[in-house]
């Protein structure tokens, strides 16, 4: 059998603007200020534990990697020696090297391409490749409203390897991104950008969000009064994005930050539109994290809330966290799965089983619990 | 039969509230004066009434002549779409033939003049019946007691959620257990009425077959579970078979087990509600059992109970005694003394009776065969429609009674939604079919049933209509937008029904939030109206 080509690029600045709350990382600007804000490249770890976990496969794999950051660096670490292409970029890379770099693997070609990024990095495959070869996603990013991405680093390690063995058929997904700028003041509209072709197996990827799931409203406001009236004095209450935890802060008149983590304490506000630095900032008693999974795909933690790091929620502990969704949203996830990506393998699994899920004012679902 | 019902118009009459066609000192039929000595020997006959109970004003009751009166209602029955003017396959409805000889015999004077605080020497007739009628009910399910007071399908669960409360409660668990568990393709009222009885209710959410897997009931099972209540077949028209696990497994936990069978169609004669070992089931007397429904009127539901749970029935309890007669059973036993006055809504039992009188064992199970039948062929046809789908493609079990169609695809394809197809509808001379309960779990949901009464001739004409709306969306997606055209309304916008704010129940209700509307929910609201 002829070696099999992968494509590896990492776009190693996707994912910094999450942790610090900026909600993207888009532009220059809001990267320079992640940077200012403490941010650290988060891809690169997640392509190198894809690549480690490829790796371990043993498969006769060649890895033709991008350079420096982008890709050479991870494939060395995980073993390999990678085939260069792509030439050499400039000190910060940007949107345009991905773009030219993908054109040149498809031109190769490579059989398969793995990229580390988020929405506007699959933004970029599409430009680059659109359905010529087929991508699997290491979901790295802050937003990752498209459909691609694998569940996590381990899992885009498993759809290679299987994608490898052949027989595998494959799908085109879409690629969706939000409004950067409109996600920030507080508004969601998810656009639809194109495909990318991915191997077909729908328990390793993450499914498409869906934006503006009609919700009951009344569920939200049983959801909201319910949540409000267990609330005891002097607790931090640390809640996450989403329309839901807005129906939980309407209900306590305080003017929700969207996308946005907001700390409450005795009904009134503390930090607004709080980073993983200022909510570790003011975690000194008890606290819960409320938050709901993101329609469509289901992740509770790891998907537009990465400011609820692993370490806070080590911090408060898995028994005060309180998970709420209406019936709908819950119906609109794969098998009903919710999910979590923290970054922490073991917080992972110690995060997976069954789960109740507040639907309502006296109403539970449960739910599984998944990587 | 098809071409005469594509030119289907239905009336439609701009007819005002009959509140406002009050027009002050009209009369319909003006009695004749009290005689002075009647008045003289009577006195004032509010006079024994409480000063709370008596009114300070007239009641605001709309002036109305005879005529314009019965054009009034006239004019609104023209204007609606029962079963006996057009073609009915609501979904989880059950909408069936009403024999007509039953609405006879139940508005004889025989029935019609009985009231129910008669002495019960004189009632013994209506009462044989009951207790015949309770008889042949356990026979079918495999309970052990019926009652029949419950006025409707939700009092009837209601009255399962009540009973679990009272079983609990005189075992001093009830501290404990304050857990309902359901599904969530079950009737909304499995969920509601433990919440309104004071449980939490837990959801069990679908697999990858579309019902609930025993390790989702494991996981909401604890020592606070109270009880499982729920549909089987589910709203999917899907027979969940691990039911007897799941009975079993609540039953361990300590919990009792409620089969709401208010759809029992599929299932009658087939199966019962005790071999799968439930506690306490329920019937909708108006769906399964031929008994009329629709505009929420002259519900009955029957509620039978396995013996350890005869003594927590509401009373009275019709019985018979050692008089070769029968009685009312007052004694209050231990658990719920009433769910509504008196022992039920009797001209329902006695459709009911006489319809499984005239049905027998073997036509009882006919009816169940030929509604399963007659659904499958639905289902063998839908399939060719295009933008429709049977959500779970990897559940290949038959369905039952009814399916939870999609029109995801087609609305994906073309913008038309299973709301605009059930709006357009109308125009075949077909009623609108329901789309789901809510939660709306099953995107762009369309739910059919056919039941056993429709012949082959009407369900070809309603798959026609679905085929004709499907194809017309791929070609002119507005027009398929934009319908009904011919019908009594035009297309209702889902907000108002959907929005409390825009409610009203009574004309002084409607006066007073009227003021309220915003300008968005006044158009809406008057559109609605007006009609058009």
């Amino acid at each position: 059998m002829a070696a099999f080509r992968l494509g590896m690029i990492v776009n190693p600045i996707a994912g910094m603007g999450g942790a610090v709350g900026l909600k993207g990382s888009d532009t220059p600007e809001i990267v320079a200020r992640a940077r200012e804000l403490g941010a650290t490249p988060k891809s690169p770890l997640r392509a190198g534990e894809a690549l480690a976990a490829i790796a371990a496969g043993n498969a006769d794999i060649e890895i033709v990697a991008a350079p420096g950051e982008m890709g050479e660096a991870e494939a060395r670490a995980a073993g390999f020696e990678p085939r260069i292409v792509g030439g050499r970029t400039g000190i910060d890379t940007n949107a345009e090297d991905s773009v030219r770099i993908a054109l040149e693997m498809a031109n190769l070609p490579v059989d398969l391409l793995l990229f580390a990024g988020g929405d506007g990095t699959a933004r970029d495959m599409v430009r680059a490749i659109g359905d010529c070869i087929p991508v699997v996603g290491i979901p790295s990013g802050v937003k990752m409203h498209s459909a691609i991405y694998a569940t996590n680093p381990r899992t885009a390690a498993r759809m290679v390897l299987r994608y490898r063995q052949g027989g595998v058929p494959v799908r085109e997904l879409e690629v969706m991104d939000i409004d950067e700028a409109a996600f920030r003041e507080g508004a969601v509209s998810a656009k639809l950008y194109g495909y990318l072709k991915v191997p077909l197996l729908p328990d390793l990827i993450q499914g498409t969000k869906v934006s503006g799931v009609s919700s009951d409203r009344t569920a939200l406001k049983g959801i909201a009064a319910r949540i409000v009236e267990k609330m005891m004095p002097g607790r931090l209450y640390i809640l996450g994005p989403g329309t839901t935890m807005r129906a939980v802060a309407d209900r306590l008149g305080i003017k929700k930050t969207l996308l946005g983590v907001d700390l409450i304490r005795d009904g009134t506000p503390i930090v607004m539109d709080a980073s993983e630095k200022q909510i570790l900032a003011v975690l000194d008693g008890g606290a819960t994290i409320a938050v709901t999974p993101i329609g469509g795909q289901g992740h509770v933690f790891g998907r537009g809330n990465q400011q609820i790091s692993g370490r806070v929620i080590s911090r408060v502990g898995i028994e005060h966290i309180t998970v709420a969704a209406t019936v709908e949203k819950i119906a609109s996830l794969r098998d009903n799965l919710l999910r979590v990506d923290t970054g922490d393998a073991d917080l992972d699994s110690n995060l997976c089983g069954w789960r109740r899920v507040i639907t309502g004012y006296k109403t539970d679902a449960v739910c599984r619990v998944s990587f | 039969m098809s071409g005469q019902r594509s030119a289907f118009r239905a009336a439609r009459w701009n007819e005002p509230l009959i509140t406002e066609l009050s027009e002050s000192g009209a009369r319909g039929v003006v009695p004749p004066a009290v005689d002075a000595g009647i008045v003289a020997a009577v006195g004032d006959v509010a006079a024994k009434l409480p000063a709370g109970a008596r009114r300070a004003s007239v009641p605001d009751l709309p002036e109305v002549t005879q005529h314009r009166v019965l054009r009034h209602f006239l004019r609104l029955s023209q204007m609606t779409m029962g079963f006996d003017v057009t073609t009915d396959m609501m979904g989880t409805c059950t909408m069936k033939y009403s024999p007509k000889v039953h609405d006879h015999i139940a508005r004889g004077a025989r029935l019609a003049d009985l009231h129910p605080l008669q002495a019960e020497e004189s009632l013994q007739g209506l009462l044989e019946l009951m207790h015949r009628f309770n008889r042949i009910m356990c026979e079918i399910s495999g309970m052990d007691e019926f009652t029949f007071q419950p006025a409707s399908g939700a009092q009837g669960i209601y009255t399962n959620a009540c009973l679990i409360r009272a079983y609990h409660e005189s075992r001093g668990e009830l501290g404990q257990r304050d857990e309902i568990i359901t599904t969530s393709f079950s009737h909304p009222a499995d969920a509601a009425t433990p919440a309104v009885a004071g449980f939490k209710v837990i959801t069990l959410m679908p697999g990858d077959m579309g019902f609930a897997g025993i390790d989702t009931l494991k996981a909401a099972i604890s020592e606070r579970t109270a009880g499982l209540m729920l549909t089987n077949p589910e709203d999917t028209g899907q027979y969940n078979p691990h039911i007897r696990e799941f009975v079993d497994l609540v039953h361990e936990a300590g919990g009792l087990c409620a089969y709401d069978q208010a759809n029992g169609n599929p299932l009658l004669g087939v199966v019962r509600a005790a071999d799968t070992g439930f506690d306490m089931c329920q019937f909708n007397l108006h769906k399964t059992f031929s008994a009329p429904h629709g505009a929420l009127g002259m519900g009955c539901a029957a509620v039978g109970v396995k013996e350890h749970l005869r003594k927590f029935l509401p009373r009275p309890i019709v019985t018979d005694n050692d008089k070769g007669g029968y009685s009312l059973d007052y004694d209050p036993g231990d658990g719920i003394d009433r769910i509504r006055a008196f022992i039920g809504n009797v001209h329902a039992v006695l459709k009911a009776y006489s319809w499984v009188m005239s049905l027998g064992a073997e036509g009882l199970r006919a009816v169940a065969e030929t509604a399963v039948l007659n659904n499958n062929y639905m289902i063998s046809k839908m399939r060719n429609v295009p933008g429709v789908t049977i959500p779970w493609p990897a559940n290949n079990y038959p369905k039952l009674e009814q399916v939870r169609y999609s029109f995801e695809k087609m609305s994906e394809e073309t913008g038309v939604t299973s709301h605009d197809v059930i709006d357009r509808m109308v125009d075949f001379g077909v009623q609108h079919c329901m789309p789901s309960h809510v939660p709306m779990l099953v995107p762009e949901p369309f739910t059919v049933e056919p039941g056993e009464s429709l012949t082959i001739e009407e369900m070809d004409h309603m798959l026609n209509a679905i085929k004709s709306i499907a194809e017309e969306a791929y070609e002119n997606a507005e027009k398929a937008q934009g319908g009904p055209y011919n019908a009594a309304t035009t297309k209702i916008d889902n907000d108002v029904p959907e929005d409390p704010d825009c409610w009203a129940f009574t004309y002084r209700g409607y006066q007073r939030k009227k003021e309220m509307w915003t300008s968005d929910q006044r158009r809406k609201i008057e559109h609605h109206q007006g009609g058009y």
